[in-house]
């Protein structure tokens, strides 16, 4: 993975540009001591790091613009950070780019339980904007797995998704409106505690953009009372084609369950050894979570059972209770760890139309073969995202590369069969080159016209998201002014 | 003109002369320019199984709609007819349903119709052909140009196929009607039952006086539906006097009512379409009363307020800063020139929107001013 080579420039003007930071943000939020920079110098894609030549921690909007100007005026990229908690790179830093971080944006700002939103600071994490509105009985839909840490700002730059969101949507779906600042340090405001935009949407436009667009300091979400009750039924297959026969037959059922997971055999086995949640051996095996009332519950999973047993299953296994649902669901929450205790993995994303799961479930495999590398899948059945975990040795040189590569051979198989490169951790640096698989140069070259707007000098997270030789020219920027 | 096939849509934009007026079905306002008709129709691809549909955008609303029902199956935004408003004719498009991003009562269960576009291909102003997104659920590669082009009203460039995830048709539907009250106590109402346990599909207050009705919908399978239609008509029980309708057929008239805004269909003055935040829909209605004598129709729990004025009325003034936007819907040419059919937007969000257009359509020749 290559990063752009840093601006000598502004590496030998460092003093002065943190300087000008100091003048406009307290002293403990500017952090220029290399011992101190480093906890900055990766996210959770930690096999990239590189420290930045500063970092920023503004408590405010007017802080964040206030820096933003300065770096602006100096010609320095900005690499906007939430909580570090990318999987593709969103927060990489280069040596010669400022990270902003949202943390001190921590706030709950306004709580409006009669109009169903919430206005927080995007520091906030996610899963505090639940717990902000949990005693009312609501709750922020969109729950991405590392929702205990993740921070809003990353939700909405990757417009993050999560386990439930085949019922309830994805982060852009939940989100009504966003204060938010440009490079050049303007402030705007993209909608607000009503449905749809005045103009064009440009708030579903920075929704995943990667921090690419602006630096989103106040979001404004909906929020949804809980359900009275959830429960999940386990089934347990013999082949991938009959839990993917099961799963579209559920659907055309006209059954919208808020979950469906899958995991493979070599999942099963790791988080059985992990967990031992007590599930059978099998090829396949289907975690459906419905919710509602009581009766509501038992009917439809009865009728998600009567439907599963078309389907050959192997075993099937309804939760009578919290006790039960927690069990059934305590492998598949410890999936990631327990194939992390196997090896070093990778972590794909990509998604594909539900119909092709059997064909692209086999080509997994094979190309597992070939690469002589395992792999295990474990992801959302009900709306295609997959996410492969190809196990490698990052002490075995070369084993990295190779893991890297077959990835990329995964990703493509998913644009081919109809699907896309990732459907809720972001490009980042991490999928960036494999863009041109997915898109033509017109096509990207439409999505970066839509930067050369919000940020003409392609300061904020430049190296980012679009093959690095498509954007050279646009990166190229004259000296700084000193 | 009219193209028929994406190639002939491209060709024909690269070669434009002057200013298009790019109609679907042609239900809505006409702006200036060669009208640009697109009759790129046929569906690409239905997979039920996976809740997905790709369809070329000058697709007839009503053979989607038709397709779909055959499967069990709907577009979950509920899309609204302009034509009984409008008193247009024509036939609706789904490409003219997503470029103006139409969504109706179910809006507040189920999101808008950008929340169900999967992907997009459209020709820009340059005569370029684009795709974004795909047919997949969960698509994060790259921006979000789909949400973009949804309600961008071919101002950007000229949808070719949209992608859509479809759902479920419900069983069976039920509506609790509370009866006679006020704009405020109504809304209140509507909040109790949106902000509950019990999935609302629809949420609206018509009507003044001992003729209002608060309407609460609930859809799915049959046996949810009765429960929480009792739940729902116990919650708001100390409103006023209730009822439950929970018949099909007239559920289906009752909610097309108030998707298609009939109560204005054939009737003088120009009809507004106000986004507010639910609360402030009664203070909204009450001020147009105030100023205009105006009808109101209150739909999204408070938070779409349909308003029929007199003839030329400034609306916007009359609402003074509540937060949200107002449009026109039907008013003569000469007030669509002096109001505006869109509400401003502030100047720097206005800069970027003029931003794109510049980077989409530079020569400026697609629905010029329409959104302006």
């Amino acid at each position: 993975m290559q990063m752009p080579t840093p601006d000598q420039t502004i590496l030998s003007r460092k003093d002065h540009i943190v300087r000008r930071l100091r003048t406009v943000l307290p002293d403990d939020a500017v952090i220029d001591a290399p011992e101190e920079t480093r906890a900055y110098e990766c996210d959770a894609l930690s096999a990239y790091r590189c420290p930045p030549l500063a970092v920023v921690l503004p408590a405010s909007t007017e802080e964040v613009a206030a820096a933003l100007k300065i770096c602006h005026d100096e010609g320095v990229p900005v690499v906007p950070r939430g909580s570090g908690t990318s999987l593709a790179g969103g927060a990489l830093p280069t040596e010669d780019s400022i990270i902003l971080g949202v943390a001190r944006l921590n706030r709950v700002l306004e709580t409006d339980y009669d109009n169903r939103f919430i206005r927080v600071q995007t520091g906030l994490t996610n899963l505090s904007v639940t717990g902000a509105v949990e005693d009312e009985g609501f709750f922020y839909a969109p729950d991405p797995s590392s929702q205990l840490a993740c921070a809003i700002a990353g939700n909405i730059a990757m417009n993050s998704g999560g386990a439930h969101c085949l019922k309830y949507g994805v982060t852009t779906n939940n989100l009504m409106g966003v204060k938010m600042v440009l490079m050049d340090g303007s402030i705007i405001d993209l909608g607000g505690p009503y449905a749809d935009m005045a103009g064009l949407d440009l708030l579903g436009l920075i929704c995943g953009s990667e921090g690419q667009l602006g630096v989103v300091t106040e979001a404004t979400l909906r929020i949804l009372h809980k359900p009275e009750g959830a429960r999940p039924v386990m089934m347990g297959f013999d082949s991938n084609e009959e839990a993917g026969a099961c799963v579209a037959d559920i659907i055309k059922a006209g059954i919208l369950p808020v979950a469906i997971e899958f995991m493979d055999r070599p999942v099963i086995r790791a988080t059985e050894n992990f967990v031992g949640a007590g599930y059978p051996d099998v090829e396949a095996l289907l975690i459906v979570e419905v919710e509602g009332s009581e009766a509501e519950i038992a009917s439809q999973l009865a009728r998600i059972i009567e439907i599963g047993q078309c389907h050959n299953p192997v075993e099937i296994r309804e939760s009578g209770g919290a006790e039960e649902s927690a069990r059934i669901w305590a492998g598949r929450k410890a999936a990631f760890g327990a194939m992390g205790q196997i090896n070093d993995y990778m972590c794909l994303d990509g998604t594909i139309p539900v119909s092709q799961l059997p064909f692209v479930l086999r080509r997994i495999g094979e190309l597992s073969g070939q690469y002589g590398l395992g792999v295990g899948n474990v992801f959302h059945a009900g709306d295609g995202n997959m996410h492969p975990l190809i196990l490698y040795d990052a002490n075995k040189p070369g084993d990295l590369e190779k893991a890297e590569s077959m990835g990329a051979d995964i990703l493509k198989l998913c644009v081919e069969v109809g699907g896309c490169l990732t459907g809720e951790h972001g490009v980042g640096v991490e999928k960036r080159e494999l863009m041109d698989a997915q898109y033509n140069a017109d096509d990207l070259d439409a999505q970066m016209a839509v930067k050369d707007v919000f940020d003409p000098a392609w300061l904020l997270n430049p190296a980012k998201v679009f093959p690095l030789a498509a954007t050279a020219k646009r990166r190229a920027r004259p000296l700084a002014a000193e | 003109m009219m193209v028929t096939s994406e190639s002939e849509l491209a060709e024909a934009i690269a070669g434009a002369k002057g200013p298009l007026q790019v109609v679907g079905g042609g239900t809505r306002l006409p702006v200036s320019g060669d009208m640009l008709k697109v009759g790129i129709s046929g569906v690409r691809l239905y997979e039920p199984g996976a809740l997905t549909l790709v369809v070329a955008a000058g697709t007839p609303l009503a053979e989607v709609e038709g397709l779909l029902a055959a499967e069990g199956q709907r577009l979950a935004f509920e899309p609204m007819d302009f034509r009984p408003v409008m008193g247009s004719e024509g036939e609706p498009t789904i490409g003219g349903v997503v470029a103006a991003n139409v969504s109706g009562p179910r809006r507040v269960q189920n999101g808008a119709c950008r929340d169900f576009l999967l992907g997009v291909r459209f020709v820009d102003g340059h005569g370029r052909i684009i795709k974004s997104g795909g047919r997949v659920m969960k698509n994060v590669t790259g921006y979000d140009l789909v949400k973009l082009m949804a309600g961008s009203w071919g101002t950007l460039g000229v949808l070719s196929e949209v992608s859509l995830k479809v759902l479920p048709a419900a069983e069976a539907v039920a509506t609790v009607i509370v009866h006679g009250l006020d704009d405020v106590t109504a809304v209140k109402a509507l909040s109790r039952a949106l902000g509950s346990a019990y999935d609302v599909s629809g949420a609206a207050h018509v009507g003044q006086g001992a003729e209002a009705r608060t309407l609460v919908r609930v859809e799915g399978f049959a046996d949810s539906v009765t429960y929480r239609a009792g739940r729902l008509r116990e919650l708001l029980g100390g409103f006023g006097e209730i009822s439950v309708e929970d018949d099909a057929a007239r559920n289906a008239a009752l909610w097309k009512r108030i998707r298609d805004v009939e109560d204005f269909a054939g009737r003088e003055g120009d009809v507004w379409r106000v986004s507010l935040k639910p609360s402030d829909g009664p203070v909204a209605a009450a001020a147009l009363r105030a100023a205009f004598g105006a009808e109101v129709i209150h739909d999204w729990g408070g938070g779409l307020v349909w308003a029929l004025v007199p003839e030329g009325a400034d609306l916007r003034a009359a609402m003074g800063d509540l937060a949200g936007h107002a449009r026109i819907i039907r008013a003569s040419a000469d007030t669509v020139a002096r109001l505006g059919r869109f509400h401003p937007r502030p100047a720097p969000v206005a800069a970027l929107e003029a931003g794109l257009k510049e980077k989409f359509d530079p020569r400026g020749i697609l629905n010029p001013g329409l959104m302006g």
